[in-house]
C-alpha cells in the first residue's frame, strides 16, 4: 500500500497527476495511478475489488492472484501502469450474471473452501489453467496450483475440485 | 437426551453439504478484516524491538507525532494494564524492557499505512543491552539472566507454580513407576526435540477499532473468540464491557494463534486517543516476528513393557521453550503431560514438566496444543519398543490400545473410545502396502503408524434458537467460524433438530451485542460444546412448537411428531398437521409470544480421580471428553539428498458421529498436510536473537507439490453420550500423529531413526551417516 499512500499523502502530486486506464472484469477504468503503484493496491484500495487478497505482499502466498491478459500473475508484484491496454480479470469477474464459473461450483461443492482466504487467487490460477489446458492431468492441477498456498484443506478437495471443474 | 434428538427429521445431520459462506468465499464477496473500510479511517504502524532483551531507558517519540499526517502515537507508558496469561506479565506495548526481538515498542496511527510506517521509524528508543536467554539450556542454566526480574510481583489469573524463568512446573504420577521399572523385559529411553511452527494463517493479524457518539468502540479483528476480545480490551483499557462490542469479519485462519487478544487493545486505545477510525493489519514480516508461535520441545521419555509387548511404564520429562510472555504456556504443558502417556493402558506412569521464559517470540496455542510434541515422542518411542520387541507396530498398539470405561491419565472415565477400530481400519486400508518393498536405487520406502488421542469440552457456551413469524429460524451461539467449518455444522445441528431444511437456519455472525455467548473457537470444542447448546436450546423450541401444535389442534403433545420442511403433525394421521410458520404466527400474533430457545452450559465431566493420581501444578480441573485416532503414511526417502516424500496418507478418527462428513474430511486433510509441514518443512529459525526467516519465502508451509495426492480420510463413529447426535471432535486430531508416522516410516524405510522434527533433509543426512 506505499504508493497509494504516499500519493494520498500529498494531494497535489495526486491532482497533477495524468489519469492511466485499465481494463478491468471488462470495463475500463481510470485513476491517476503512480508509476511504482502495485496492481493489488490500484485493485483494493482505490477501485474497491477487495477479491485479491493481501497474504505476503512478497508475491509467495498466491492470495492476490489475478489474471493478465489470460496469465495468472502476482497482483502484489505488478506494476499497474504495465497493465495499461492489457485485459485484468479478478476474481469478480469469474462469475457471469450471477452464474458462478465451473471452477468456483466445484470448489464451492467439492468442500475445497474452508477459511476462503486463498480461494480468490487459487480460482483464478485454476480458470488461467482451464483456458489454456482444458483437460489437465492431476499432476499438471498440482503444479499449476502450487504457487497458491492454502493452509487449511490439505489441498485434496482443491485438486477434485479443479478435476470437477475440468468435466464442465 | 441424545435419544430424544433423534427422534426429529435427521436429513441435515450427516450431510455432507458445502459451508453456508463457501459461494460468497468464491467469488470474492466475503468480507474480511482488512476489506474493511471506514470513514476517515486511520492506519497503523508499530515499531519493533531491534534487540532480545534490553532495558528501555528512554523513549522519545515527539518526531512520530509531529510527523505530517500522523494523529497519534502509543508507547508503553500509554498501556499501563498487563495482560496474556495465567501470569499477567505482558504489556500490549513494552515498558520497561523489551523482552524479543520484533516485541511492539510503540504504535502510531496516521492518515496511510507509508505515512504511519514512516512516522514508526522516527520513534526513537533508547536501550541499553542486556544478555538474552535464547534456548532451553539458557533459561534453567545457574546465575541465567531473567527474562523477568520479579515475575512474584505479576498477577496471577490462576494458580501457577513458577520460580526464576521457569514460568511453570507440573507433575502427574499415577503408579509405582521407580519399582515398576523391575517388571520390565525390555525398556527403552530417548530424547526427542521438536521445531518452533509458525500458524501461517493466510490473513495477517489485524483489528479495526472505531468509537461511537456514545463512547462505545466496536472492534472488529481476526479472532476465535469475539468474547476474549471484549473482555481482554475491557480489562486492558479499563472499560466496562458494556462499552465494548466485538464482532468478527470473515475469518482467515487461525489454528490457534487467534485465541487472545492481539492488535484490538491498541487499535482501541488509538481510536479513542485519535477519534477516528483506526486499522492495523500486521505486514507478514511482523506477523511472523511479534505474534505467536508453537512450543519448542524436548522431551525425555522412558517406557518398559513385557516381552509379550504389554506396556508396563512411561516415564516423560517435557520441557517447553515459552519465549518472552506467559500466554497459554502453562495450559499448553498441562495438555502435553496429559497426553504422554498416550491412548493406552499403562499402570505405572509419571508425567513432569517446566516451561521456560526465553527473550524470543512467544508461543501459544496452535493445533494440538502440546500434544503434537508429547504424541511425536510417545509414539516414536511405540515403535522403537515394538523392534525391540520383534513385534508389529499395529499388534503392540493394539495390545495396549485403551477402550470404554477405561480410565485416562489422571483418572477421567473414557466414555466412547473408537480407537482399536481406528487401528484396525487403518491396517485394513494399508494393506498390501508391502512396508519393504525393493529399494530403487538410492531410494526407499516405509510406512509408518501412530495412535493419537484428544479431547474436546472446556469451560462454557450457550445458544439461542429463535423461531421466526415464517417457520425459519435464527441460530446464535458467538462461536466464530475461523473457516473450519462450524457455522454450517452447528446449523446442521439445529436443523437436524427441528426437521427444517439447512436452508431454513440463519447463523448470526458473531457479535458480542447480539450473540448469546461462547469462550472459545479452541480445543476442537466448537461441534461438541456449542453443539450441545444449540442441540438443547432446539429441544426447548421443539418442546414450544409442541405446544401450540397440541391446543391448535386438540391433541396431546405427545403425540405430536416434527415432520420434515418444518411441519408438525399427529403421529399415525398424515393430513393432520400444522406448519411451524402458523404456529410462529400464533405464538407472535395471538397466544404466548415468540417462541425462543436457550442454553447455557459448562463443561461438567469428571475431575481428577485424587485416589488414584497424584497432579501438581495443573492449570485445568477437568477438560472434555476424549477423541482418539491412528494415521499411517508411506514414505519414499532419496538417501542420496536426504528428503522425505510422503506418497499416501490414511488418517483414521473416531469423531463420534460426523455431523457434516464433507466437513470432517477437510478437516482430517488439513490438519494432515499441516502434520506434514511440521514434521518436514517448517521451523523458525533464529540467529541469536534474531529471527531468521520471517517471510513465506524462508519459512516452508507445504504446497500442492509437496503433499500426496491421496490423504485417505477414515471416519469411524463411536457416539459420545454427551455430544449432540453423538458427535465430539476433528479440529485438531488430524495434525497430531503426522510427525511420528513420518519418523518411523522413515525408521521402516532406512533403519534410520529420526528424533528430531523438522526432519529436514540436512538432518536426516546427518542421521543417515552415523546410521
Amino acid at each position: 500500500m506505499d504508493t497509494l499512500t504516499r500519493a494520498n499523502n500529498n494531494s497535489s502530486v495526486v491532482e497533477d497527476r495524468p489519469n492511466i486506464a485499465l481494463t478491468v472484469n471488462g470495463a475500463t477504468r481510470e485513476a491517476p495511478i503512480l508509476t511504482d503503484e502495485t496492481l493489488l493496491d490500484t485493485l483494493r484500495v482505490r477501485f474497491g475489488l477487495t477479491g485479491a487478497k493481501r497474504g505476503c505482499n512478497q508475491g509467495v502466498c498466491g492470495t492476490c492472484t489475478v489474471m493478465v491478459d489470460g496469465q495468472a500473475v502476482r497482483a502484489c508484484l505488478s506494476l499497474s501502469v504495465n497493465c495499461t491496454g492489457l485485459e485484468i480479470v479478478t476474481v469478480e469477474g469469474l462469475a457471469q450474471d450471477g452464474i458462478l464459473d465451473p471452477v468456483q461450483r466445484a470448489l464451492v461443492e467439492s468442500g475445497a473452501i474452508q477459511c476462503g482466504f486463498c480461494t480468490p487467487g487459487l480460482a483464478i490460477a485454476a480458470r488461467a489453467l482451464l483456458n489454456e489446458n482444458p483437460e489437465p492431468t492431476v499432476e499438471e492441477i498440482r503444479v499449476a496450483v502450487s504457487g497458491n498456498i492454502c493452509r487449511c484443506s490439505g489441498y485434496v478437495k482443491i485438486v477434485e475440485a479443479i478435476v470437477m471443474a475440468t468435466r464442465g | 437426551m441424545v435419544e430424544s434428538l433423534t427422534t426429529g427429521d435427521l436429513r441435515a445431520v450427516g450431510a455432507r453439504l458445502p459451508r453456508e459462506d463457501a459461494a460468497e468465499k468464491a467469488i470474492g464477496a466475503a468480507q474480511y478484516l482488512d476489506d474493511i473500510q471506514l470513514p476517515g479511517m486511520l492506519h497503523t504502524a508499530f515499531a519493533l524491538s531491534p534487540l532480545a532483551h534490553a532495558r528501555i531507558v528512554a523513549v522519545d517519540a515527539e518526531a512520530a507525532r509531529s510527523h505530517p499526517g500522523v494523529h497519534g502515537v502509543l508507547t508503553g507508558e500509554d498501556l499501563p494494564r498487563l495482560g496474556g496469561g495465567a501470569i499477567k506479565d505482558m504489556p500490549f506495548l513494552a515498558r520497561g524492557k523489551v523482552r524479543y526481538m520484533g516485541e511492539p515498542v510503540a504504535a502510531v496511527a496516521a492518515e496511510t499505512p507509508a505515512i504511519a510506517e514512516a512516522a514508526a521509524l522516527l520513534v526513537d528508543v533508547e536501550y541499553e543491552e542486556l544478555p538474552a536467554v535464547l534456548t532451553i539450556e539458557d533459561a534453567l542454566a545457574a546465575g541465567a539472566p531473567l527474562v523477568h526480574d520479579d515475575i512474584g510481583a505479576y498477577e496471577l489469573s490462576h494458580p501457577v507454580e513458577h520460580s526464576g524463568n521457569v514460568l511453570s512446573r507440573q507433575e502427574i504420577v499415577e503408579g509405582d513407576v521407580d519399582a515398576a521399572w523391575a517388571d520390565c523385559d525390555v525398556i527403552v529411553e530417548n530424547e526427542f526435540a521438536t521445531g518452533a511452527q509458525y500458524h501461517h494463517a493466510l490473513e495477517p493479524t489485524g483489528a479495526v477499532a472505531s468509537f461511537d457518539p456514545g463512547g462505545k468502540a466496536t472492534v472488529w479483528s481476526t479472532t476465535q473468540s469475539v468474547f476474549r476480545v471484549q473482555a481482554e480490551v475491557a480489562q486492558l483499557l479499563d472499560m466496562p464491557m458494556s462499552k465494548i462490542r466485538a464482532v468478527s469479519p470473515r475469518i482467515g485462519g487461525t489454528f490457534g494463534g487467534k485465541g487472545g487478544a492481539h492488535l484490538q487493545p491498541v487499535a482501541v486505545a488509538l481510536a479513542r486517543r485519535t477519534g477516528r477510525p483506526v486499522k492495523a493489519v500486521l505486514p507478514r514480516s511482523s506477523d511472523f516476528m511479534s505474534m505467536l508461535r508453537r512450543h519448542p520441545a524436548k522431551i525425555s521419555i522412558k517406557t518398559g513393557a513385557k516381552a509379550d509387548g504389554t506396556l508396563v511404564a512411561r516415564q516423560v520429562e517435557v520441557t517447553l521453550e515459552g519465549g518472552a510472555y506467559c500466554n497459554e504456556s502453562p495450559a499448553v504443558l498441562g495438555f502435553a503431560l496429559l497426553m504422554a502417556r498416550g491412548p493406552y493402558r499403562i499402570p505405572n506412569v509419571r508425567v513432569t514438566g517446566r516451561a521456560v521464559y526465553t527473550n524470543k517470540l512467544r508461543a501459544g496455542g496452535f493445533r494440538g496444543f502440546g500434544n503434537p510434541q508429547s504424541t511425536f515422542a510417545g509414539e516414536s518411542q511405540i515403535d522403537e519398543l515394538a523392534a525391540a520387541l520383534d513385534l508389529d507396530p499395529f499388534d503392540i498398539r493394539l495390545k495396549n490400545a485403551i477402550k470404554a470405561g477405561d480410565t485416562w491419565l489422571g483418572g477421567q472415565t473414557v466414555e466412547a473410545c473408537g480407537l482399536i477400530d481406528c487401528i484396525a481400519k487403518l491396517r485394513a486400508a494399508t494393506e498390501g502396502r508391502s512396508r519393504k518393498p525393493k529399494p530403487v536405487a538410492g531410494k526407499s520406502r516405509g510406512l509408518g503408524i501412530a495412535c493419537l488421542a484428544h479431547v474436546c469440552g472446556l469451560l462454557s457456551t450457550a445458544a439461542n434458537v429463535r423461531l421466526l413469524e415464517d417457520g425459519s429460524v435464527t441460530l446464535g451461539t458467538g462461536a466464530v467460524d475461523c473457516g473450519q467449518g462450524s457455522d454450517i455444522a452447528l446449523a446442521q445441528i439445529c436443523a437436524g433438530s427441528l426437521g427444517l431444511d439447512i436452508s431454513r437456519v440463519n447463523y448470526v455472525n458473531p457479535d458480542t451485542d447480539a450473540s448469546p455467548y461462547n469462550w472459545s473457537t479452541s480445543g476442537s470444542r466448537t461441534t461438541y460444546m456449542a453443539g450441545r447448546a444449540v442441540a438443547t436450546a432446539s429441544e426447548e423450541v421443539k418442546e414450544r412448537i409442541f405446544e401450540h401444535a397440541a391446543e391448535m389442534m386438540e391433541c396431546a403433545a405427545e403425540d405430536l411428531e416434527i415432520r420434515p420442511g418444518g411441519r408438525v403433525g399427529i403421529a399415525g394421521i398424515p393430513d393432520r398437521e400444522v406448519s411451524f410458520a402458523e404456529v410462529s404466527r400464533r405464538a407472535h400474533w395471538g397466544v404466548g409470544g415468540p417462541i425462543m430457545g436457550q442454553n447455557a452450559l459448562m463443561y461438567d465431566g469428571e475431575r481428577f480421580d485424587p485416589k488414584r493420581a497424584i497432579v501438581k501444578g495443573f492449570p485445568f480441573a477437568n477438560l472434555g471428553t476424549y477423541v482418539f485416532g491412528a494415521q499411517a503414511v508411506e514414505v519414499e526417502v532419496d538417501e542420496a539428498t536426504g528428503s522425505i516424500a510422503v506418497v499416501e496418507g490414511w488418517s483414521a478418527h473416531d469423531v463420534g458421529r460426523a455431523i457434516n462428513p464433507l466437513g470432517v474430511e477437510g478437516q482430517i486433510q488439513g490438519g494432515f498436510v499441516q502434520g506434514i509441514g511440521y514434521a518436514l518443512t517448517e521451523e523458525l529459525v533464529w540467529e541469536g536473537g534474531a529471527l531468521a526467516n520471517p517471510s513465506m519465502m524462508d519459512y516452508k508451509a507445504p504446497s500442492a507439490m509437496d503433499v500426496p495426492p491421496s490423504i485417505n480420510p477414515i471416519v469411524v463413529e463411536h457416539p459420545e453420550p454427551s455430544g449432540p447426535f453423538g458427535a465430539k471432535a476433528i479440529g485438531e486430531p488430524g495434525l497430531i500423529g503426522v510427525a511420528p508416522a513420518i519418523a518411523n516410516a522413515v525408521a521402516d524405510a532406512t533403519g534410520t531413526r529420526l528424533r528430531e522434527i523438522p526432519m529436514t533433509p540436512e538432518r536426516v543426512l546427518r542421521a543417515l551417516k552415523s546410521g
